[in-house]
């Protein structure tokens, strides 16, 4: 438990290192694809949808929905800040 | 089950899944780097899947239905999204990450039946903090794709009840975890009540926040979603969701705040004031003179003329879906010799960067985009500031009407430029429900109408011309 504490705290900070200075242009892809990873939930989903012991039906269910919620997360998620990602083009040189 | 001390395979994978999202995020906060930045995260995310698969002791056919399911409805909603829609979608998919992180809490207690309190806790973390984010990400989307009013919601002692039933909800986690050692009953029925007030309190929070204070809002709850994810992490003993959901959480508050600082406001302001709902009390000093209105003929003129012109696009603007328009009437004006520039308010818009997305996909290059420091200085020099659909964000009254609620935000000075071009609807204020001072200067003509209409009726001007 005191590890895991560690690693959050150490995290946090991290993270605010990595990303203090963004320019705005990037704001919404930071976003949609910082909103990607927090779908890193999926690891529970699957735990929980495909652990077989004492297997009730509706932990199944509920497993089976996480599944579902945090796969349209990530896969939405990435998509759309590539899509997005790919319409930021530099001036192409030699342009009247 | 799945302890701490996982076996080797996996735990290596999830340290260079943690290392992926960490430069991949690092990647995404730099223009020239960014998309890959996405594909190494992203590379990360695939890599923590499959390790978490090949753990062993799984049984895939749900797993695969539900992972089938999920990547289809993401996969055809981000390929089919239009870009002005881009806010709610990434509202919704807030939403999503934050009831899968809920639901992870809610299915390990169920399979437990009985916790420890050092993983009981996280766990009601993990359901409050998901169930919040979850609703509170629907009825942002619904705000955004005005399936209900922008406007704020209130009523009297609405502060006092969210409190209320936030303290209550963190008197439930603290039941919870006390009691969750003792098998289920009486701590199922606490967790149970948790899982409906988090889900009402998402409700309730969102619903005062009025439509222009949006932006802060997603970033928000996009720092909620990682959170969730970060407590899931605690009730699975899982370092990778721990690492990847603090990174989020902090990111999104650091998004957040850069939002609140744009407007001049603290966010307790925003969450809290329910701005913009008392707006006709407001403001000191009336708004003085008349408006004047200009044909598009009369606007071309005013813009063959010019040498330099820049463009304040706002939330109009995509509500309109001018952008393309826009980049089309820019380019028209550099061929005719003006220097163009596009001046864009880091809150323009309902999300973080909003505008931004939207001229990008109207090919309008990012050398072309300025920020209003860069042009405030030198504004008196420009000959005409074409405001397209933005409002609040240059709204003299910031910097001059001490009474009113959006003084003291840093606004772009269009009303210093030689001519100010407004297009608009009409003279009805704002989302932010301000009635703006720069629409009855001697030196603003206001070109009524549709704004990509009148973008093109300025095209076709020019054209013929």
């Amino acid at each position: 438990m005191a590890l895991l504490l560690f690693t959050f705290v150490l995290a946090i900070f991290l993270g605010f290192e990595l990303i203090s200075k963004v320019p705005s242009q990037l704001h919404t892809p930071l976003m949609s694809g910082s909103n990607a990873i927090s779908g890193i939930t999926i690891v529970g989903a699957i735990l929980a949808a495909g652990l077989l012991e004492d297997g009730s039906a509706f932990g199944t269910v509920l497993g089976v929905l996480a599944v579902i919620a945090a796969t349209i997360n990530v896969v939405g998620g990435y998509v759309v800040t590539d899509r997005m990602l790919g319409m930021f083009k530099p001036k192409e040189k030699g342009k009247p | 089950m799945n302890d701490y001390l996982q076996p080797n395979f996996t735990n290596f994978s999830y340290i260079v899944a943690s290392l992926l999202f960490i430069f991949g995020l690092k990647m995404l906060s730099s223009a020239r780097t960014a998309r890959r930045g996405n594909m190494v995260s992203a590379a990360g995310m695939l890599l923590a899947v499959v390790a978490t698969l090949l753990s062993g002791g799984l049984s895939f056919i749900w797993i695969i239905v539900g992972m089938l399911v999920g990547g289809a409805v993401g996969l055809v909603s981000a390929k089919m999204v239009k870009m002005t829609a881009m806010p709610e979608m990434v509202a919704l998919f807030n939403g999503s990450g934050g009831v899968a992180s809920l639901l992870v809490g809610w299915a390990e207690y169920h399979r437990a039946g009985s916790m420890e309190i050092g993983i009981a806790l996280p766990t009601g973390l993990a359901v409050l903090i998901g169930g919040i984010t979850f609703t509170g990400s629907i009825v942002a989307y619904a705000k955004l794709a005005e399936k209900i009013s922008g406007k704020p919601f209130l009523f009297p002692g609405q502060n006092i009840g969210n409190m209320a039933l936030l303290a209550i909800a963190l008197l439930l986690v603290v039941a919870f975890s006390l009691l969750a050692h003792g098998g289920p009953g009486v701590p199922y029925t606490l967790l149970g009540g948790l899982i409906l007030l988090s889900l009402i309190l998402g409700v309730l929070v969102v619903i005062p926040i009025g439509g222009a204070d949006m932006p802060v809002v997603i970033a928000l709850l996009n720092s909620y979603s990682g959170l969730a994810a970060c407590a899931a992490g605690f009730v699975i003993r899982n370092n990778v969701l721990i690492v990847a959901g603090s990174l989020v959480g902090a990111s999104g508050l650091i998004l957040t705040s850069i939002m609140c600082k744009a407007m001049n406001r603290s966010l307790a302001n925003v969450l809290f004031s329910g701005f913009g709902s008392a707006a006709p009390a407001s403001g000191g000093t009336a708004v003085q003179g008349e408006a004047k209105p200009v044909s598009a003929e009369d606007a071309y003129f005013i813009l063959e003329a010019a040498s330099s012109v820049i463009f304040v696009p706002g939330y109009g603007m995509a509500v309109a879906q001018a952008q393309h328009a826009v980049e089309e009437l820019g380019a028209i004006l550099r061929n005719n010799g003006a220097d163009v520039k596009f001046v864009i308010h880091p809150v323009a818009g309902r999300m973080p960067g909003h505008m931004n997305v939207l001229l990008a996909e109207a090919n309008v290059e990012y050398e072309l985009l300025v920020e209003p420091e860069d042009v405030n200085p030198v504004i008196s020099t420009i000959d005409v500031a074409i405001v397209i659909g933005a409002n609040d964000v240059v709204n003299p009254a910031a910097r001059e009407d001490e009474a009113s609620p959006i003084y003291g935000m840093p606004i772009i000075n269009v009303d210093q430029a030689k001519t100010c071009i407004v297009l608009k609807r009409s003279l009805n204020p704002g989302f932010a429900g301000i009635q703006n001072a720069l629409f009855f200067r001697p030196n603003t003509r206001m070109l009524f109408g549709d704004a990509k209409a009148s973008v093109q009726a300025l095209i076709a001007s020019f054209k013929e011309g």
